[in-house]
């Protein structure tokens, strides 16, 4: 018990304040500062994929030519970064250890130096991925889903530590939201405030909390093969080499088991943040706060039983594609009913278009394309076409994107007055969603249309190929929309440390929303809480027909003279 | 517009593959339509006004949530209509393959596709074996038969305008079909990530009127002999 009274107490040193801090506060700044940092590699990477793809073989401005190895490097580089150093630190690590404990009441989390020590594994990982990039031999260049026998050997690739390094990087990052996740579910199950019942939770802890558990279920066999990978690399095993009696489809099974639970350990998330939004700039409840519950869960339940949709013409045996087909196309049926009830929760509000807003509805705007062209992909006779080309590439771009910066940025704009106790300059904000929303559809939908031709991806140059000499230009057009998307962050990023220094002082609840971190001080104190708060009411209480304000905090007592407020729960 | 965007198809299955695309295609595109008109009027005719309170609509109700769960159940009938029109296309182009007139054993290495006729004798691994190097000759109608297999890492054998792919794993061998309907050369384009030459591994494939492709047999198999017909050296795959 001494220990945990140790962990509550404000340390005084700069170190155990700001470095190695155990308050989950401090340490989902530090996730945000190193997922945005990771996010300036991943995104300097789609410069150059997109440069040598408009203009191939040219002198990259800032870089210089690079030849198809390093294309080939670029491009793993570019997914590991976004996927496992940029969204996941994002949504999970940021905004899951910033908002669960204040959302349900908490003063931390549930275990504060696994917290620390989740972090911090991370931040090695990172180190790790960033000293791949400059080992003789080169980075790994087998992609970021490093299929063997590519992975497997260096005579294949001529990458020595470069992919080693990776994938030590990559098996440091699951250990670390492994130990993420454990400390968000047992925080959610056990920590929360005196009348925050599973009904009142507010659904980005529902989302982040789902997440935590799928991948908590999925990651294991992954790192198994991870370290499986890596013997065959160092020690001379031969799990993934058929000469030597192993197969390269087990490595597909043990990454796609993982990878696409993956994609909803990434999605859920954004949506939470997506979903916390519209209820306050809509000044409406969530249309459908159970059923969104039961859809999430479905969609997590279904995301570990649907993996082979994306090894159809892998050469397992076929008559497997057409089950997997079927539960990969019933996943719709959940995301369509938390987009339709996104959708139903704005329709008929008093929608105010802040910056935050913006972000929530362009976020639901493109995810709506990423979700109707999965269609195309989850049907095997049809994927056999488009699996592997560009389709693909704008298909999960298509949603991967939207809830990762769109949902990252509506959060961020949302929480930064909480976070940072000043508000963000609001036109600046409007400019930033402008350049992304429409260059970022200016990049994706043609990309669409080059897969249709048949275009393969992690093709260096399409001019090798004469059927895809007419397609050529739309890889010009994606190119320069994808130069305005990088430049359109630029207003972010000035804004973000501008507000954060000299921005308007934000008071405890600027937006006039419901739930618990507004209640407290912006940004709140070191236990987050004055007095610790008891819960009363549902979080999505606005318009309620006979009170005296449009919305209701959800730790105020209940008074007879709001009848509705009687039926909750 | 919509009719140039897919490469045409120049394969039996294709038509079928096309056939569930543009199925899907309606399908999508009416619900994209449907889903992005009534967002986008939302957020024009609902905006916030001076006096105007906001609908309390919470969903917590069967008459509020049918607005929602009605479309849900429409999205899952059609998702069953997708499914079995996509499980029989599925069939017929990666099920039991027809009777093959042609045989063909596809080895890909990096970074090149070999193509090898088991020659007169109708056997591989004989002397009179026929390799081509990038080029795939077949003759159009017929049922080409292929065996596919890789020397080092994962390819995959895509011709886009025949809507085949599949990929090549060492260590496996992989059975497929396929019957051209039109003549012409077609390109083939490796379309899984095999190293830094993966992006210039192309070949073709070559179709042509049974004359022609009898022509090419001429020219270039062997005559059978005995001696062509033995086994060569201990290479028996």
């Amino acid at each position: 018990m001494m220990e945990v009274a140790d962990s509550h107490a404000q340390p005084a040193g700069f170190i155990r304040r700001y470095v190695f801090s155990t308050d989950h506060k401090v340490i989902a700044k530090q996730y945000l500062l190193l997922s945005l940092t990771m996010a300036l590699i991943g995104g300097f990477t789609s410069y150059l994929i997109r440069w040598q793809l408009a203009w191939p073989e040219t002198d990259i401005p800032g870089w210089g030519p690079i030849g198809p190895d390093n294309y080939n490097a670029i491009i793993t580089m570019h997914g590991t970064v976004m996927v496992f150093f940029v969204a996941m630190p994002l949504l999970l690590g940021a905004f899951g250890n910033y908002l669960i404990p204040l959302m349900i009441g908490a003063n931390d989390m549930a275990f504060p130096r696994l917290n620390m020590m989740s972090f911090w594994t991370l931040f090695t990982a990172s180190v790790v991925l960033t000293i791949s990039m400059f080992v003789p031999g080169g980075p790994a260049a087998a992609g970021w889903t490093s299929y063997a026998p590519l992975s497997d050997n260096p005579i294949y690739t001529g990458v020595t530590w470069g992919q080693n390094l990776w994938i030590l990087a990559v098996a440091l990052e699951f250990g670390s939201f492994l130990m993420g996740g454990i400390n968000f579910l047992t925080t959610t199950l056990n920590m929360r405030a005196p009348g925050m019942t599973f009904s009142r939770l507010p659904l980005l802890v529902w989302m982040e909390t789902t997440a935590a558990v799928v991948f908590l279920l999925s990651v294991g066999p992954l790192i198994g093969g991870a370290l499986m990978l890596l013997m065959d690399r160092t020690l001379g095993t031969s799990f993934f080499r058929a000469d030597g009696g192993g197969d390269p489809l087990l490595w597909e099974h043990l990454f796609w088991f993982f990878g696409h639970p993956e994609v909803y350990v990434v999605a859920l998330p954004g949506f939470g943040i997506m979903l916390e939004v519209m209820p306050v700039f809509a000044r409406k409840p969530i249309f459908g706060y159970r059923p969104m519950i039961w859809s999430t869960i479905a969609a997590g339940l279904l995301s570990f039983v649907v993996w082979a949709h994306h090894m159809f013409v892998s050469g397992m045996d076929p008559r497997l594609a057409t089950p997997f087909s079927v539960t990969t196309i019933l996943i719709s049926v959940p995301f369509a009913i938390l987009v339709f009830a996104m959708i139903a929760t704005v329709w008929r509000g008093a929608i105010v278009l802040s910056t935050p807003m913006l972000f929530a509805l362009g976020g639901l705007a493109t995810f709506i394309i990423g979700g109707v062209t999965g269609i195309f992909l989850g049907s095997a006779s049809t994927d056999i076409f488009l699996h592997g080309t560009y389709f693909v590439v704008a298909h999960f771009h298509y949603t991967l994107f939207p809830v990762t910066f769109f949902g990252g940025f509506a959060g961020l704009y949302f929480w930064f007055p909480k976070m940072f106790g000043r508000m963000m300059n609001e036109t600046l904000g409007k400019i930033h969603f402008f350049f992304t929303f429409v260059c970022f559809n200016f990049v994706f939908i043609p990309l669409f249309l080059a897969g249709l031709k048949g275009n393969p991806r992690r093709i260096y140059e399409t001019s090798s190929y004469d059927f895809l000499k007419p397609v050529q230009h739309i890889h010009v057009i994606a190119t320069i929309a994808a130069i305005g998307l990088l430049i359109g962050q630029l207003p972010f990023i000035v804004n973000f440390f501008y507000s954060m220094m000299r921005g308007e002082k934000a008071v405890a609840n600027p937006w006039q929303a419901n739930t618990l971190e507004w209640t407290t001080d912006s940004p709140p104190p070191h236990e987050n809480f004055r007095t610790m708060p008891i819960v009363y009411r549902d979080p999505y209480e606005y318009s309620v027909p006979g009170a005296p304000s449009d919305w209701i905090p959800q730790n105020e007592p209940p008074e007879p003279i709001y009848p509705i407020s009687a039926a909750a729960d | 517009m919509l009719n140039n965007l897919l490469p045409s198809n120049v394969s039996t299955f294709g038509a079928d593959i096309d056939h569930v695309f543009w199925l899907i295609f309606w399908i999508v595109g009416i619900w994209f339509v449907a889903a992005e008109g009534v967002l986008l009027y939302a957020i024009i005719r609902h905006r916030k006004r001076a006096g105007a309170q906001a609908s309390y609509l919470p969903g917590n109700t069967a008459r509020q949530l049918a607005w929602v769960l009605i479309p849900a159940l429409v999205v899952l009938c059609l998702d069953l209509g997708i499914d079995r029109a996509g499980a029989s296309a599925w069939e017929r182009e990666k099920g039991t393959p027809p009777a093959g007139d042609v045989l063909v054993r596809i080895t890909a290495k990096q970074f090149n596709w070999n193509f090898t006729y088991p020659g007169p004798d109708g056997k591989f691994g004989t002397a009179d074996d026929v390799t081509s190097e990038n080029d795939l000759h077949v003759p159009v109608g017929k049922v080409v038969r292929i065996e596919l297999q890789s020397e080092d890492v994962i390819h995959s054998f895509f011709v886009p305008e025949m809507r085949l792919k599949q990929d090549v794993v060492p260590g496996r061998t992989i059975r497929g079909w396929f019957e051209a309907t039109k003549t012409g050369t077609y390109e083939i384009a490796c379309s899984e990530l095999c190293g830094f030459g993966h992006y210039s591994m192309h070949g073709n494939v070559i179709v042509q009127t049974p004359a022609e492709y009898a022509g090419w047999q001429r020219e270039t198999w062997p005559t059978r002999t005995a001696a062509n017909d033995a086994v060569k050296g201990t290479g028996t795959r």
